[in-house]
């Protein structure tokens, strides 16, 4: 139990995908333009987080060693594919304003990452609390990444504008310059705020 | 003349990495120096025009006549990472030289997300062989341009005082919002 909660925790601080790990930051640049959309990303992402880990983790013994790559990219994308699906039934809206980034959680590193070093040598037990944990993470950036821009650029949260007084709303926050200096920030507080240091780039060889 | 302005629109109005934020692992993970920039952008322009075309022919004479475009995402990956493949076992084979300058980079573009964005992108415009060709360099181009104007800059506040605040990656960040407000007059000029 007591590894299971410690499984579940790392993926919101000590391991936190964007902010420690820098990884799967398109997706989280691009839509979080409004906490609506911040949310809606962050949810198709955790279900093909925790449907990809769920399935990789059943077969892990099954699959040979060396074929392990593309059948894991099959079976993302097949999870990706439901969801691009479902949303676009369901939430037609949601679906439009997302685009292209639906696709394109299938090269979401965090999905790929933590298939490889997670789910494929875990329990599945172990592997539902990593992706819970993982998706939970990525879900808390995004919101309040996404409070933050839409806020200071649109004067509103969740479409409800808040009454202050004097506040004008910068555009910028809501265009592409503000996603760079938000997460900038955002990770410079994060690693201040729990002392991590961040290597500074010297790290070659995440695509 | 509309080709022209789908270059340039491609190349910086809507620059794939600082207005559309594709493929920023590898912008911010590989700048650190000039050299390495420019080797993985050229891997990505070879196989990006490669991929545009394959799956152009994919989609308009399998998938389309067939009814099978809800299958794309699929079919794309899977395009990408053998095209990958191929492309690696070729040179290392025919054109040694060539592989020493990007055979390094070629196994981390199958996870790159621009090369996949930029199928769908031209999937999703229905551009025609030729738009699509023009489309792909031009966005082959302008991330090659980007990850060269940032691995330039960074490269030149190495030794200058940054707040210790924003020291590592924040910085990179804050750089590359200044890049996109420079980017950002380009808006208009072509759609």
């Amino acid at each position: 139990m007591k590894q299971l909660w410690k499984d579940f925790v790392n993926g919101i601080i000590s391991e936190n995908a964007v902010l420690k790990l820098m990884i799967g930051l398109c997706p989280v640049l691009a839509v979080s333009t409004t906490v609506m959309n911040g949310i809606g990303m962050g949810l198709a992402t955790t279900f093909v987080l925790l449907g990809s880990n769920i399935t990789i983790a059943l077969i892990r013994n099954v699959v040979p060693k060396e074929i392990r790559i593309p059948v894991f990219i099959i079976i993302i994308a097949t999870f990706v594919t439901i969801t691009d699906l479902s949303m676009a039934a369901y939430f037609p809206s949601l679906h439009k304003t997302l685009g292209i980034f639906i696709p394109l959680i299938v090269v979401n590193c965090i999905i790929m990452g933590r298939a490889e070093a997670f789910a494929s040598r875990n329990t599945l037990i172990r592997a539902i609390a990593d992706g819970l944990g993982m998706g939970i993470g990525f879900i808390l950036t995004l919101v309040v990444l996404s409070g933050v821009r839409e806020f200071l650029g649109n004067g509103t949260i969740l479409g409800i504008s808040l009454p202050f007084k004097g506040f004008e709303p910068a555009l910028i926050m809501i265009l592409p310059p503000g996603a760079f200096f938000a997460i900038g920030i955002m990770i410079a507080i994060f690693n201040n705020l729990f002392k991590l240091k961040s290597d500074g780039g010297h790290k070659h060889g995440s695509a | 003349m509309d080709l022209l302005k789908l270059f340039i629109a491609a190349l910086l109005v809507n620059n794939i990495v600082l207005m559309r934020f594709l493929a920023l692992c590898s912008y911010v993970g590989m700048t650190a120096e000039p050299g390495p920039a420019l080797g993985m952008g050229w891997a990505v322009t070879f196989v990006m025009v490669l991929a545009g075309v394959a799956t152009w022919f994919l989609n308009v004479f399998i998938l389309q006549p067939l009814g099978l475009s809800f299958l794309s995402t699929l079919i794309f990956i899977l395009v990408i990472a053998s095209l990958v493949q191929l492309v690696e076992i070729y040179l290392r084979k025919s054109i040694p030289s060539l592989y020493h300058v990007m055979g390094i980079y070629l196994p981390l573009i199958t996870t790159n997300c621009a090369i996949l964005g930029l199928t769908f992108i031209n999937q999703r415009e229905g551009y025609t062989l030729i738009q699509s060709i023009v489309n792909s360099i031009g966005v082959a181009l302008g991330y090659t341009l980007a990850m060269l104007l940032l691995a330039n800059l960074r490269q030149r506040i190495k030794h200058s005082n940054i707040p210790k605040f924003l020291e590592g990656y924040p910085i990179v960040f804050i750089l590359t919002a200044i890049l996109a407000v420079a980017f950002m007059g380009f808006t208009g000029m072509a759609k």
